[in-house]
């Protein structure tokens, strides 16, 4: 057997660090940007692409994709490269990858901050940043395998599993929710409607977290949590089970995100159920990270990198347990579209992502540098600031989600509100919402630390850009055939064979959850009185799409008498076959919308979004004045027409070419209403469509309604 | 639509293959050695001179 000689390539492994804490930086800085703004609307400085509807897409999207998305490259390809004891497979597809992520983060901040959005939640970007992240994941799993294949170890170890897992399944999660229809350059229509598009959506979102937040931060775990404490894990055996159960599972659980909804009971209750056995293959994880260090706890008082790491296995265990809690229907009744939900992400995001991508770093980068830590003082305060910063922000949204659907819920003796003015249940916690800030910018202090931690430790040092490695080659064929050369063995050593029954074993969830609904017609009653939009309306939806009103407002009333006697007949699966894209929502910082058509006049509406202090006094809702200035573009409307057409909206042959000159009339009879109350409208403007769209909101069923009651 | 029907039959068969190929690796006893990895892992054959440092 001959040693070889090689060299691990550090370059690359830099290059994703500094990536990662820059990205890290700026989308915390948008988040608590956007967190202010909650109690502070003004501080959007009046300009559309710094307010919140726009940023807060941008905040989750740079902190999921841009921080921990370079994270996982950072850590997966120093680790992967040792693991395998090769190079990774080719430098020119590391730096296509490299390079390519960036730019795609960059189109990302560009386009949502331009109101340029699918308003798909984690899915927001348009059709051909879609196709630049499927080509450059491609490049990355291209130049995983490759480096797998030509690898000098036979055996592979448990984080690399985990690479694959989320290298595949992100795969085939970003393709199947973004089939969509291009209407032109930057704005597309998913093929997807209402119910369909919604599941589809939360299978993606539900998927998102568990493949890009969860495993491949469980395969860095594996690697740099043994590291770091200098033992073995503490069950191998354990790992692989959790493994094959965890992605068995995990792609089962999307429809918890859609509780009471007009999704079909059947597939809610599949999501509770596979939500709550998630906690087994979930546990197995984090105490398998725990006992890892059984018997050395002791180093956990001196080492920052252990406390980083064991605070976020800890995190991960909390989070773990408080989703299959919140996927319980009871449970979600009152946790859905409240804060409840934002600490839930937040205890993983800060906790599990956060503190373990630092403790990663810790570790790794004075070992790119060739020196040691530059101060282990500094990092333990970065830990302890983190560490309040997270409490500050996870207390105070568990208290304020909890209040507010607490108010929401509460009847008098008399069987009325108790908080009829849902004003008045946001600003009960708006106090929380100060708080909330305020332990962000604790936690951003800490992150501040960190990177002027690691650029002195850099700076002390030197970048072993090529680090020398050897190891035997590896033999061509395993010559144990004996009954050592079990199962599982052979899957190891074949990672292709591995693609394909990871393929298989994620497919199989999301193929028999989503098919079945597109097959069985009776999963979407069709109601005769539900008719397409008119131009102007399907207008006014791309101009609620693209400001990204469903940030604050859901459209979708559950079957409570809470919320039917505040927003009106709860929400029927069949109103929505025409919503490309479904516009369901998941948090209500201003109340559900599904039922606000004619609830108001044309001329609130039109007030309220010029400044919603005048009409609702104390709402922290931005205002939107440039809807009045900018104007819908008509010459893009029949190609919008059309587009709906294709996607199976019934409107009649040729309508396209009529389209424009209904929308002037629709649009010249809301001018003449408002000309009445006194206000001057350009009927191109964007809040003109815009108000079309919110009259018509959930109007059809109550035209059904009545003609029934004659 | 009908593409789905394949795709059903497609993937109710993987599940099967995949629960038969896990029941057979079961019982040929693919979880034997589970020590060495986790063992191996932690020596690293390139970077001998500085693996001695603390932490």
């Amino acid at each position: 057997m001959a040693i070889e000689s090689f060299k691990y390539d550090n370059v690359i492994v830099r290059n994703f660090t500094l990536a990662t804490l820059f990205w890290g930086v700026v989308g915390m800085f948008v988040g608590l940007l956007a967190a202010t703004q909650l109690f502070l609307p003004e501080l959007n400085l009046g300009f559309g692409p710094t307010t919140f509807s726009r940023i807060r897409p941008l905040h989750t999207n740079a902190v999921i994709f841009a921080f921990v998305g370079n994270a996982i490259f950072a850590g997966v390809y120093y680790s992967l490269q040792r693991l395998c004891k090769a190079r990774m497979y080719s430098d020119l597809l590391s730096k296509i990858n490299f390079w390519g992520w960036q730019l795609i983060i960059l189109s990302a901040a560009l386009t949502f901050t331009n109101g340029i959005t699918t308003s798909k939640e984690y899915a927001e970007l348009e059709w051909p940043i879609d196709i630049a992240i499927a080509i450059i994941w491609v490049v990355f799993g291209w130049n995983m395998f490759g480096t797998i294949i030509k690898r000098r170890e036979r055996h592979m170890y448990v984080a690399i599993w985990f690479y694959i897992a989320t290298f595949i399944t992100v795969a085939l999660l970003h393709v199947v929710n973004s089939f969509e229809l291009p209407v032109s350059l930057l704005k597309s229509y998913p093929l997807y409607a209402g119910v369909q598009d919604a599941l589809v959506q939360w299978w993606y979102g539900h998927n998102a977290v568990a493949f890009f937040l969860t495993t491949p931060y469980l395969g860095l775990m594996y690697y740099y949590l043994p590291k770091a404490a200098d033992r073995p894990v503490f069950s191998y055996r354990l790992s692989i089970i959790h493994f094959w159960s965890l992605i068995f599972i995990y792609i089962w659980a999307g429809p918890h995100h859609l509780l009471y909804t007009a999704l079909p009971d059947w597939a809610q209750s599949l999501g509770t159920v596979f939500s709550l056995m998630l906690i087994a293959p979930s546990w197995g994880g984090m105490l398998n990270g725990l006992l890892t260090l059984r018997g050395a706890w002791d180093k956990v008082r001196d080492d920052p990198v252990l406390k980083f790491l064991i605070v976020a296995v800890t995190a991960y265990g909390m989070a773990t347990f408080e989703g299959p809690m919140l996927a319980i229907k009871s449970v979600n009744a009152i946790s859905h579209y409240t804060d409840w939900t934002i600490a839930h992400v937040h205890v993983g995001a800060l906790g599990w992502n956060g503190f373990l991508t630092f403790g990663m770093l810790y570790w790794m980068v004075p070992r790119l540098y060739g020196t040691k830590l530059w101060s282990t003082r500094l990092a333990e305060y970065h830990f302890w600031i983190g560490f309040l910063g997270i409490l500050a922000y996870a207390v105070p949204m568990w208290f304020a989600g909890i209040t507010q659907s607490l108010m929401w819920k509460q009847f008098t003796p008399e069987g009325l509100f108790q908080y009829p003015n849902f004003l008045e249940t946001v600003l009960q916690i708006v106090p929380m919402y100060v708080i909330r800030a305020a332990g962000g910018l604790l936690y951003l202090t800490g992150v501040v630390f960190g990177v002027v931690n690691l650029a002195k430790t850099a700076r002390q040092g030197a970048l072993i850009r090529e680090e020398a490695a050897e190891a035997p080659a590896l033999e061509s064929r395993h010559p144990d055939k004996g009954q050592d050369s079990y199962k599982h063995r052979i899957l190891e050593r074949k990672p292709i064979v591995f693609l394909l029954v990871t393929t298989v074993v994620v497919a199989i969830g999301g193929l028999v959850e989503i098919v079945p609904t597109f097959l069985i017609k009776s999963n979407v009653p069709t109601i005769s009185s539900v008719k397409p939009y008119t131009p102007l309306e399907l207008e006014g939806r791309d101009v609620y799409v693209a400001e990204g009103c469903y940030n604050c407002h859901s459209q979708m009333v559950r079957p409570f008498r809470s919320e039917t006697e505040r927003y009106g007949e709860y929400s029927k699966a069949g109103e929505f076959v025409y919503d490309h894209p479904f516009q369901w929502g998941s948090k209500r910082t201003g109340p559900d919308l599904h039922r606000v058509g004619k609830k108001y006049p044309d001329a609130w509406h039109w007030n309220h979004m010029i400044d919603p202090i005048t009409m609702s006094p104390g709402s922290i809702m931005p205002r939107y004045p440039w809807l009045a200035e900018q104007q819908v573009d008509p010459d893009g409307t029949p190609a919008k027409v059309r587009a709906m057409q294709k996607l199976g909206v019934p409107y009649p042959e040729g309508y396209d070419t009529l389209a424009v000159a209904d929308m002037r009339q629709q649009a010249e009879v809301i001018i003449t209403g408002l000309g009445d109350a006194g206000i001057t409208a350009d009927p191109q403007s964007k809040l003109v469509a815009l108000i079309a769209y919110l009259q018509r909101l959930g109007t059809d069923i109550k035209v059904d309604t009545a003609a029934q009651g004659q | 639509m009908e593409v789905m029907f394949i795709l059903i039959g497609f993937s109710l068969a993987a599940a099967t293959g995949f629960l038969v190929a896990f029941i057979w690796a079961l019982k040929r006893g693919q979880f034997d050695d589970l020590t060495t990895p986790a063992i191996r892992m932690l020596f690293e054959s390139g970077s001998r001179k500085k693996d001695d440092a603390k932490g």
